[in-house]
């Protein structure tokens, strides 16, 4: 039981991570290896604004992701349009790049050391009974806003204009210019909620384990779950950070703890094997002689 | 503009082709076996650096600048060979002759290992699985050294000592290296890696079989990656799983990239400009009067700096630090015409 509850907080970290891949992916084709660091930069803007709204931890809660908004934004326009267009290894690379330069300016503007933004926050992290288990309440904090997340995505995706101006982008970007669909804007709202979730799964996380800089690992395993639900799927990238974090959560108690670091490169590696396009991927995407 | 001509194929393909270019070689390599003589101990260990890093820098060129394989997982082969060598050492206490070949096996097989997703992936996919081998690697050597009790890291002794003597070694090892890739290039599997680079379908099309030249590109590479990890682990005279982070990846990927991409001169440059940088932001810090300061975020400071440089040639001079030169040269050529004599 305690078991099912593990994989199921550590689903939806990954799930809450993944869909910021699934999102940059879908829409603009391009591999965001920055988010790690973009999710450690909103949980420090949610320890900045911790401090600077103490004594309203709601409010500090909304600045911060407003931020994170504001960020994701901000990347795309100062570096990420310019690679528009350019080849896969450019943009993967200018991401890289992108991560290694947030990576050190988060450590000069914040320190090494470790933060807890929930205690600047004024909370504590509770534990609750369900059932014969235990679940922090943050983990359950992790659990609602992953299904929010996804359900307010699948909404907006779905039912309103930007959100359909999004997936035509995704799906033909030529097309979609012509019909007037402005594609910086697009890239621009994607990265802006893909920074977005990620920066909520930083904040969350930091509550939880304190904010240090393992946070960017957890974001670079949570990138196996979204290959394997494929990379333009936000179902799969729900499934497969499912499967990702069972394999991980079952093999750590049963097998070995050092596993866990490797374990979603492994079943990364045997997806890419059996069906690169992932679980719910688009076939189209390897074109091959 | 000059009167050379070039009237037989062997002159199309000579490596040196005009009297010119061999009095500058001669210069060259007699100011590089001067050069130890001259230097103090810390350029020496600087040039030892950079002749080690440009093996592993020119194997990355040509898997990915030129026959257009995208790897990730380059510290992953890097840590395979100095972690063969490291084991050999201490279970069997083998010598280096031993080691090396050894080293260079385990490199062909992972090769080959990191060839097969290609056959089937392209660009980012092939990246990530690259990226997935990396972290297996990885993770195989922590392994051993914690279950063998040498979790700081296994201690290797060199049978070279002196810095001097290392200095001659690696500049023949990076010498031989680079004297293989340009002949390799100018043969026929350097023309198919070209080929599959440029087109794929076309390539097999013109009797190029696209797989054996994806699978030869990845063996060939980090065969000699391997070899590279191999001395790195003699040179350091220690292995752990820690030094060959993600970050060594991205250095070395940094270096095809700030060098100029598609060019061996491109990857030697790149290595200059990635190993000598840590110590240029030193030395600027120091100027600035920062150093004591930012002593203890010294690496934070270098991260950001180096990030910033490899987004500046990513966005402003795609064509590297080579493409940099060729302008330079082109000018120079002719002036005092402009470049673009006709619009």
């Amino acid at each position: 039981m305690q078991l099912a509850v593990n994989i199921l907080v550590l689903a939806s970290i990954y799930a809450l991570i993944c869909c910021g891949y699934v999102l940059i992916y879908r829409v603009s084709r391009v591999l965001s290896l920055a988010h790690g660091e973009l999710m450690m930069l909103g949980a420090y803007g949610l320890y900045a604004t911790a401090s600077l709204f103490s004594g309203h931890p709601l409010i500090a809660l909304a600045a911060a992701g407003a931020l994170a908004l504001a960020v994701g934004v901000a990347v795309y326009f100062a570096l990420m349009w310019r690679m528009t267009g350019e080849s896969v290894l450019a943009a993967v690379l200018a991401t890289i790049a992108l991560g290694i330069l947030l990576r050190g300016a988060m450590i000069l503007m914040f320190g090494t050391q470790t933060q807890h933004p929930l205690r600047d926050l004024g909370w504590t992290n509770g534990s609750l009974e369900v059932g014969a288990a235990r679940i922090s309440a943050v983990g359950l904090a992790l659990i609602l806003s992953t299904a929010l997340v996804y359900g307010g995505l699948a909404l907006f995706l779905r039912a309103t204009r930007w959100g359909i101006r999004m997936r035509a982008a995704g799906q033909h970007p030529l097309l979609a210019a012509q019909r007037g669909i402005g594609l910086h804007g697009i890239y621009a709202l994607a990265w802006g909620l893909a920074t977005f979730t990620g920066g909520l799964a930083g904040m969350l996380i930091a509550c939880d384990a304190g904010l240090e800089s393992t946070l960017v690992i957890i974001g670079l395993k949570a990138f196996p779950a979204a290959l394997v639900g494929g990379l333009d799927s936000l179902v799969g990238a729900l499934v497969g950070s499912l499967v990702v974090a069972a394999a991980e959560v079952v093999l750590i108690h049963y097998v070995d703890p050092l596993l866990s670091d490797v374990v979603p490169f492994v079943i990364l590696l045997a997806m890419l094997v059996v069906r690169p396009w992932g679980l719910f991927g688009t076939r189209e995407e390897l074109d091959r002689v | 503009m000059s009167g050379y001509y070039r009237t037989r194929y062997a002159e199309d393909a000579a490596l040196l082709d005009t009297r010119t270019q061999k009095a500058w070689l001669a210069a060259f390599v007699v100011a590089l076996v001067v050069y130890p003589f001259l230097a103090g101990v810390l350029w020496l260990d600087l040039a030892n650096q950079v002749l080690l890093a440009s093996i592993g820098a020119i194997a990355l060129m040509l898997l990915t600048g030129f026959a257009g394989q995208i790897s990730l997982g380059h510290a992953g082969l890097l840590a395979a060979g100095a972690f063969t060598t490291g084991i050999l050492f201490k279970e069997l206490n083998a010598p280096f002759w031993v080691t090396l070949p050894a080293s260079a096996a385990v490199g062909a097989v992972l090769g080959l290992l990191f060839g097969l997703p290609s056959l089937r992936l392209r660009g980012l996919y092939l990246a990530v699985s690259t990226l997935a081998l990396h972290f297996i690697v990885i993770f195989a050597g922590g392994e051993y050294e914690t279950k063998r009790g040498y979790s700081t890291g296994i201690v290797i002794e060199s049978p070279i000592a002196d810095a001097r003597a290392w200095y001659f070694v690696l500049l023949a090892a990076a010498a031989a290296t680079l004297l293989f890739a340009l002949n390799l290039l100018r043969a026929r599997t350097g023309r198919a890696w070209r080929a599959i680079h440029g087109r794929e379908a076309v390539a097999e099309a013109l009797g190029i079989s696209v797989h054996r030249a994806k699978l030869s590109a990845f063996v060939v590479s980090s065969t000699l990656t391997a070899l590279a990890g191999c001395l790195f682990a003699y040179y350091r005279g220690f292995v752990s799983a820690e030094a060959f982070s993600l970050y060594l990846t991205i250095q070395y990927v940094a270096m095809i990239i700030i060098g100029g991409m598609g060019s061996l001169l491109g990857a030697i440059l790149g290595t200059v400009f990635v190993v000598l940088f840590p110590y240029v932001i030193d030395t600027a810090m120091a100027g600035l009067g920062l150093s004591d300061r930012l002593s203890s975020v010294v690496f934070a400071v270098n991260y950001a700096a180096f990030g910033l440089v490899m987004i500046a040639f990513l966005v402003f001079e795609p064509q590297g630090l080579v493409g940099l030169w060729r302008r330079v040269r082109d000018w120079l050529l002719l002036w005092p015409f402009k470049q673009t004599p006709l619009r």
